[in-house]
This record gives structure tokens, sequence and C-alpha cells, in this order.
């Protein structure tokens, strides 16, 4: 393990029973867990690299619970660290050695679904695909859909700022909340948004949202349902090389079309996922993309033929359109099971998650494959080409002594990348501990320094989930601290009060 | 009033620095749109931003767009609409509400105020199209946050909490917004005669169909007679058509009528100009849930409000010279808030601007104040949002 997470304190873990039978003074029975051979299931989440058996596992099932759990931690300084279903896969839910992993999985109900304002009110361990199998036989679904959506919960979702593949036309999951019930580490209790559109002060919200669980632990969450398209179609067209593809792209984006879903495959990923699920992918082309088209019967028809056109015109070298759902979905079957598909021809792969202006693409994809020679790890890419989101997956045996390592290596010099050609460290999957120490690389100290007095404004003990996303803890007072250099006037021509 | 116009980022953060060194308070304002907005008192300088104005980088192929924060609304419109391109929230300009003209206001003005559009229930707000921003906050230093790319989740989402904070974080210099294809047809359906709880009615279903409107309005009969229900379909040709089709079979038991060109422009410039709620009385502005606005209207009309609703009900502008904190209280009870956007006359002196917030959360907004501006040189009053304990940090 190459990460360093902050130094256990051994007087906290040395109280450890007298902090479980404190928690199990406020959730009674089962929901307090110190058997360490139960702990066991909560020592990773979907970064599977890193493990640490958390000191305690508490799973409440009110949000009084949650409230007076983080409240007596706040009084005595117990560090907390929350978990919804565990797939982040950068590590976010990663537990420390001396703190209380707050589950918040029994937290799964539906409350309220209102149909007229087109808004469910759920709790926030019920996963992001039971919200949408709640609403969909009255015809509507919820937009967000991160690969995961089978097991990950809504209140990760908030936390981590999902996406997912419709993302340009949909949003993330920022785009798509419209308030939480937030119980801060001193057991207060907040509702930031709700059914009004715009806030009556600022958009706490707005911050709350992708914060990975350093501000607050969510209770209860309200998100808009959308009305389920008429029809969705989609193109499968190959391309002699990653250029026409990316320039297809542009192309449809600038004949005025916005996709639900635009991806696009390199030919790793191409042939790992045609051999995995025989859908018929084409094995000559050096890209592929998948364009998905939804809304009125008349609109994808229409938007269909433009879409053809123009890829014809960009030199495509096949293009099939599907012609029913079961078409449509053999179609999208490659692409989700890109992943597992990789998995089969590599004993294991990391999957990075950088954005880039989808210009540098192919320039992109060149240094990736230098750095790919360099690093001695092969890599595959899938791409969410409509909103740049790039996901490498680089293949590596964890049974060979180095291998994660240079895997990681190469990870970090592929984020660097991303953020050299005017991107970003991650698009969908959040910083966590995994790309904590490569902040620097995308923002300076002072613009850290903004973020990290945001947290202390929600937690100044920095208690909740410490030792993720900021590469440096820096106390609260010391943030605070305001320099003023009286009579240092660097603009002295500037017309003054 | 004393008036700074600085030009770069080390001149606006030497200026912040030095007024929060001789604890001078700092009214930031681009292209006074807004000045009117807020009457409480003022012992302040203004801080001009229009020097920071200007394209600094447009691709429309990669949809997004930089631009100084100066930049008047008027500029930005015209670039991305030559490119087929809009800014999708549908910018909100004050300026005809105070008798300025209108795309006077700047950029940077629209993000600080978070102020969008009839789209905004369908493409979001301001706070959805805002992609990065660099600033100076109230500690005098430069700073940023988001990146120039549609998909982003590194670190805090500060562009978030910088739209709608009204200049009480920081002053920002620079502005990355989301644009997206500016929609090629345009066509709206017109029910005349709708009660508002019809209306209420009529709009929701619309929303809720695969019709997807882009907006839905409703303003009570007036001098042009019955009220007007107004559903706006936009897109490519052959989908607009579709879905007007559409909606004409969903809302069956009413008569629906496109209207013509001359009547829509006049009702659409109502909705963006507010121009019929211009009767000379405060104005407010109440952001609700859309199926409450029924019981909001009958609380108040009969009070002698004059009223018209936006965002499918969601957001209702009110005439109301009666009791302030009845609107709160209806706001309130309708899931929501009253802003008071204008009051000129000063018929409700000494009231905040925006509803205040249960303690818990007050207090925690104000923490978030104090993070980005210690010394306060933002809290110019002007909002009357003062905490009673400011607890200003002393500056070392």
């Amino acid at each position: 393990m190459s990460l360093r997470m902050p130094e256990p304190d051994a007087a906290v873990i040395a109280r450890r029973g007298e902090i479980a039978a404190a928690l199990r003074a406020i959730v009674p029975g089962e929901g307090v867990i110190d058997d360490p051979a139960m702990l066991r299931p909560y020592e990773s989440d979907g970064l599977t690299a890193y493990r640490q058996p958390p000191m305690l596992v508490v799973l409440p099932e009110t949000k009084d619970q949650v409230s007076a759990v983080l409240r007596w931690c706040h009084g005595q300084g117990v560090k907390v660290v929350p978990r919804g279903s565990g797939t982040s896969l950068s590590g976010g839910a990663l537990p420390l050695a001396d703190a209380v992993l707050l589950g918040m999985a029994k937290f799964n109900q539906v409350l309220a679904v209102d149909y007229e304002d087109r808004v469910a009110v759920v709790q926030p361990g019920v996963t992001n695909l039971a919200v949408t199998r709640a609403v969909e036989d009255a015809g509507f679904y919820y937009a967000p859909d991160p690969s995961s959506q089978i097991a990950c919960s809504i209140g990760g979702n908030v936390a981590e700022n999902s996406g997912g593949v419709h993302c340009l036309k949909y949003g993330l999951t920022t785009n798509n909340v419209l308030g939480v019930e937030l119980v801060m580490m001193d057991g207060e209790i907040v509702r930031l948004g709700g059914r009004a559109l715009d806030p009556a002060g600022l958009d706490l919200l707005g911050i709350v949202v992708g914060s990975e669980g350093l501000l607050g632990v969510v209770t209860e969450v309200t998100v808009r349902i959308l009305v389920k398209p008429e029809t969705a179609r989609a193109l499968l067209i190959g391309f002699a090389s990653v250029e026409s593809a990316g320039q297809c792209v542009a192309d449809v984006i600038a004949a005025g079309i916005i996709p639900a879903g635009m991806e696009m495959m390199d030919r790793p990923a191409i042939h790992a996922a045609e051999a995995f699920v025989n859908v018929g992918y084409p094995l000559d082309v050096e890209a592929l993309l998948i364009v998905e088209l939804d809304g009125p019967a008349a609109e994808c028809d229409h938007l269909i033929d433009e879409v053809e056109r123009i890829a014809r015109a960009d030199g495509a070298v096949s293009c099939r359109i599907s012609r029913d759902e079961a078409e449509r979905l053999a179609f999208w079957a490659g692409r989700k099971a890109a992943f597992p598909a990789v998995g089969r021809i590599s004993p294991d792969y990391y999957c990075m998650d950088g954005t880039i202006p989808r210009r540098r693409l192919p320039e992109v994809l060149q240094r990736m494959e230098q750095l790919s020679a360099q690093h001695g790890l092969g890599v595959a890419n899938v791409f969410h080409a409509g909103d740049g989101n790039l996901h490498p997956l680089i293949l590596y045996d964890a049974n060979v002594p180095g291998d994660l390592e240079r895997a990681e290596a190469f990870g970090a010099d592929i984020l660097r990348l991303c953020v050299e050609v005017g991107g970003v460290l991650t698009g969908e999957h959040g910083v966590g501990v995994e790309k904590r120490d490569l902040m620097p690389a995308m923002f300076s100290e002072v613009d850290l320094a903004h973020q990290q007095r945001l947290k202390c404004a929600f937690d100044p003990g920095l208690l909740l989930n410490p030792g993720k996303v900021f590469p440096t803890l820096h106390r609260c007072a010391e943030l605070g601290r305001m320099h003023v250099h009286a009579g240092q006037v660097a603009f002295p021509e500037l017309p003054r009060f | 009033m004393p008036m700074l116009a600085p030009t770069t980022s080390a001149e606006l953060a030497d200026a912040i620095a030095g007024a929060a060194a001789d604890g001078t308070r700092l009214e930031i304002r681009g292209g006074g749109s807004k000045a009117g907005v807020g009457t409480g008192g003022r012992q302040t300088a203004v801080l001009d931003m229009r020097g920071f104005a200007g394209i600094i980088d447009y691709d429309p192929a990669e949809l997004v767009l930089t631009v100084g924060a100066g930049t008047p609304l008027a500029e930005v419109e015209t670039l991305v609409a030559a490119h087929g391109q809009m800014l999708a929230f549908e910018p909100f300009d004050h300026g005809p509400l105070f008798g300025r003209p209108v795309g006077a206001a700047t950029i940077g003005g629209i993000v600080a105020a978070g102020v969008a559009g009839s789209r905004r229930p369908v493409m979001g707000g301001v706070r959805d199209h805002l992609l990065r921003f660099e600033g100076v906050s109230g500690r005098g230093e430069p700073f940023m946050a988001g990146a120039k790319v549609v998909k982003n989740v590194t670190g805090y989402d500060l562009p978030k909490l910088m739209c709608g904070s009204w200049g009480r974080l920081a002053a920002l210099t620079q502005v990355t917004l989301k644009v997206l294809p500016a929609p090629r047809e345009t066509t709206s359906c017109l029910v005349r005669g709708l009660d508002p709880r019809q209306a209420c009615a009529v709009m929701a279903r619309a929303m809720g169909s695969q019709a997807e409107p882009s907006a839905a309005i409703h303003i009570p009969g007036r001098a042009r007679g019955a009220s007007l229900t107004v559903l706006r379909l936009q897109g490519f040709g052959p989908s607009v058509a579709a879905r007007a089709a559409l909606l004409e079979r969903l809302l069956g038991e009413h008569v629906v009528e496109t209207p013509d060109a001359a009547l829509a422009e006049a009702i659409w410039g109502d909705v963006r100009t507010l121009a019929p709620m211009n009767d000379g009385r405060p104005l407010w502005r109440l952001s609700i849930a859309a199926g409450a606005a029924p019981a909001v209207i009958a609380a108040l009309e009969p009070l002698g409000a004059q009223w018209q609703m936006d965002w499918a009900g969601s957001l209702i502008w009110l005439c109301f010279d009666g009791g302030g904190e009845l609107v709160r209280r209806t706001a309130a009870g309708a899931g929501g808030h009253a802003m008071l956007v204008r009051d000129d006359r000063g018929v409700y002196a000494g009231m905040p601007t925006f509803q205040p917030q249960a303690a818990v959360l007050a207090a925690l907004e104000t923490r978030v104040r104090r993070a980005f501006d210690p010394a306060g040189v933002f809290e110019t009053g002007r909002f009357s949002d003062l905490a009673p304990h400011l607890d200003l940090a002393h500056a070392d």
C-alpha cells in the first residue's frame, strides 16, 4: 500500500470496549458490530487494493440514532467514516483503524412519491436502481445510472456525485437531487433544499453533493424523477481511427444534437468485450461509437438519420442502427460488460476516471500508449465520449510483486496527463483516498485552503471521514488565520477609498 | 459612494485585502441591474467588476465557454447564438424591473444572483451550468474551483456555492459555463380561462408527459381578458410537431390554441421582463413547491396581490404591499421561501431581502460566510441579513 492514512490514535483504540458500550446504548441489539470476524466485510469498498478493518461498525436505523451517534463521537473526539453500499471506486468509504464506521444500509425505504411534482423522497440506503423500480410502473425513472446502480445507494451517490452513461443529457446526481436532510458531526440536523427549486440562502446542498462524506451524513434525499422517453434507439458505428470517431462526436454536437448516451471504446476494449459477450462488434476497427437517441419516435427517427449521415461523412467504416429493443440492448451489452470483459483478459485491472477536453483525445490516447510501454502494463479504454470522461483500464497482476505499484504509478501519470491537457482528476468516481495526493496537480495551496475552510464550517474537529480528498490535514485554526500586511500596498496607483 | 475599478486579479486582491485591513465594506457591482435589490444600510464602497470583461475561451464543440465576469450578458448571448448555442438556464435579467435596459447585466452578476428563467425546471438553474470560476475571496486571495470540462467531481463543488451567493463570498473575475445547442424550433400551446388550480393541474400534467415542455407559465386574467396558461415546446421540427399533437390529445378537455407570433412574443416578453408586475408596489419572488401554488394564490390574491406564475407554478412573482410576514409564512407553508426583490418606496424597511432560515441552518450559513470572508468585507448590510452576532475574526 503506497498510501499513508492519518496515524491511528492508540488512545482511542484502547477505549474500543467503552465506545462499543456507549454506541450500544444508542443503537441497541445487533446495530453495533465489534466481533473482528464480522468487521471483515467492511474492510474495503470498491477500491479493493486498500483494506483496513474498522474499529467498530454501527448500523443506525433512525435519524435520531445517527444524530446521537455523531454527537457522542463528537463529544469524545472519536472519528467516524460513513458508508452506503461500499461501492466507491476511490476509497471514499475506506475505514480507519481508530474510527467508527457508520453504515447507512438500514435506511432502505422509499418514503414518498409525488408524480404531480415529479419528485421522490427516499432514505439514503435505497439503491439507485430501486428508485427507478419504485416509479417505473407510472412511467417515470431516476436518470443518473452509475454502472453499479444495482448495488450502490442513493446516499453514496449524493456523497460521490455519481454519474453514469446518460450524464451529458441528464446530468449527474447533483443535477437530479432537490434536497437532503443532513446530520452534521455535532449531531445537529439541517434540511438543505427541498421541493422549491432555489434555496432561500446559500446553495449548501450544492456543496454537500459530491463532498465525499466529509461534511455530514445524509438521512433523507429528495430526487427529481423524469418521464420515461417514448422510445430509445442506438447506432453502433465503427471507425478506422480514433481521430475520425472523435470528429464524429464533435460533429454530432455541432449539429445541435445531445444524445442520451455517446460511448467510445478503443481496439483493446472492443476485442475484450466482443470475446466476452459475442454481440457482433466489428473487430477490424480502431474505435467504436455507440450513440443513443431517446425521446418521441418522430425525434429519434429524425436524429438517427442525421447521426448516420454525419458518421458516414466522417468516414465511418461500419454503421448499424438498432431495429428493436433487443438489438439496442445488444449494442450496449458489450460496453456495459467492458469491465468484466477486461477482467477476463487480465488477472486484475485498475479503473481510472479522468475527464479531458474531447478534442485532445487522440493525443491523450497516443501518450497513454507511450506510458503503457514505459510502465510495462497494457491499457484498454472506454470513454463517455459526449462529456470527455475517460475510463482507462490498466491491466496488471496483483500476484506479481510490484505490479500494483506500477499500475498506480501508471494511473497517476494518466491523471496528470488529463490535468495537463486541461482536464480533471476525476469525472465521476470521486477523489477519496485514491487521487488525494494528486490534488495539488489541479489546485494551488490557496485553492485547497478555500475548500478546506468549508469543511471547518461543518466539522471543525475534522472528525468526519478524515484522510480523504485533501492531501494535507490542516487544523481549522491554522486555516482561519488571515494575514494582512498593513502598509504594504501592491498597487499604490489604484484609486482607494 | 467611493468606487474601485480593478482590472486584474492582483489589483482586486489588493483592494479587498485593503478593505479588510481598514474595515471598509465592499458592494460588488457588475452592470448595476440588481443594485436596487436590497435597500439596507450601506456604509460601503462599490467594487466595479466591469474591468473583467471579455471572451476568454469558447469552443462550441466542447460545449464550454469561459468569459470575464464583467462581460455584459447581451454580448455573451449574442456570441453563443451566433454558433447556434444558448445558455440553457435562460438568464433572468433584473434590469427592466428597475427601469434599466435589457442585457446590461453582467454574466458575473447573473451567476452571483443565480437567476434563471423559464427553462429552470427542465434544464436546471445557473448552478447546473457553472463549471468553473476564478475570483478573490473576502480574504483578499485569488482562488479558483471547478474546471473547463462538462463533467468533473474533483474537490468540493464550490461553483454551486457561488451561484446565488449575491457577492457575499467572493468577487468573481472569470466564469466557465456549460453551453448547449439552441432549439431549432419553438412553438407555444395556449389554454385560456383557467383558474390557478386548473392551470397548475394542466401544467403538471404537461410537464409530467412525453410532450416535454421547456417552460410552463400562467398569467391571470388582466387587460388581455381571460387568463393564459402557456406551454412552450422546443427542439427539432419533427419532434416539436409530434409533441404538440401529443399535448393537444393530453389536454383534450381544453381548447388548445397556437398563439400567433405577435401574441407569443408579447406573452414571453412579459415573462422575461415582468412588465405587468410594475404597478409601483413592492415585488416578491416566491420559490415554492409547484403543487402548492394554488394555495398561495388563494391566500394572497384576496388581499390585493397581483401575481404571475412561472416554472409550472414553482415560481410566483407577486406585487404586494400587505403583511410581509404573511407572505413569508405563506411561502414557508408552500415548501419554499419569499425574496423581497424590489421595495423602492421602503414599504418593508428593515425586512431581510432573503427569507430567514431555521436557527441551525442560519448558524451554518454564517460559518460558511466567515470561511470565505472572515473580516466581513462583503457584509454591507444591504440585504438586512447581518447575523446578530457577526463574530468577525480579527485579522492578525
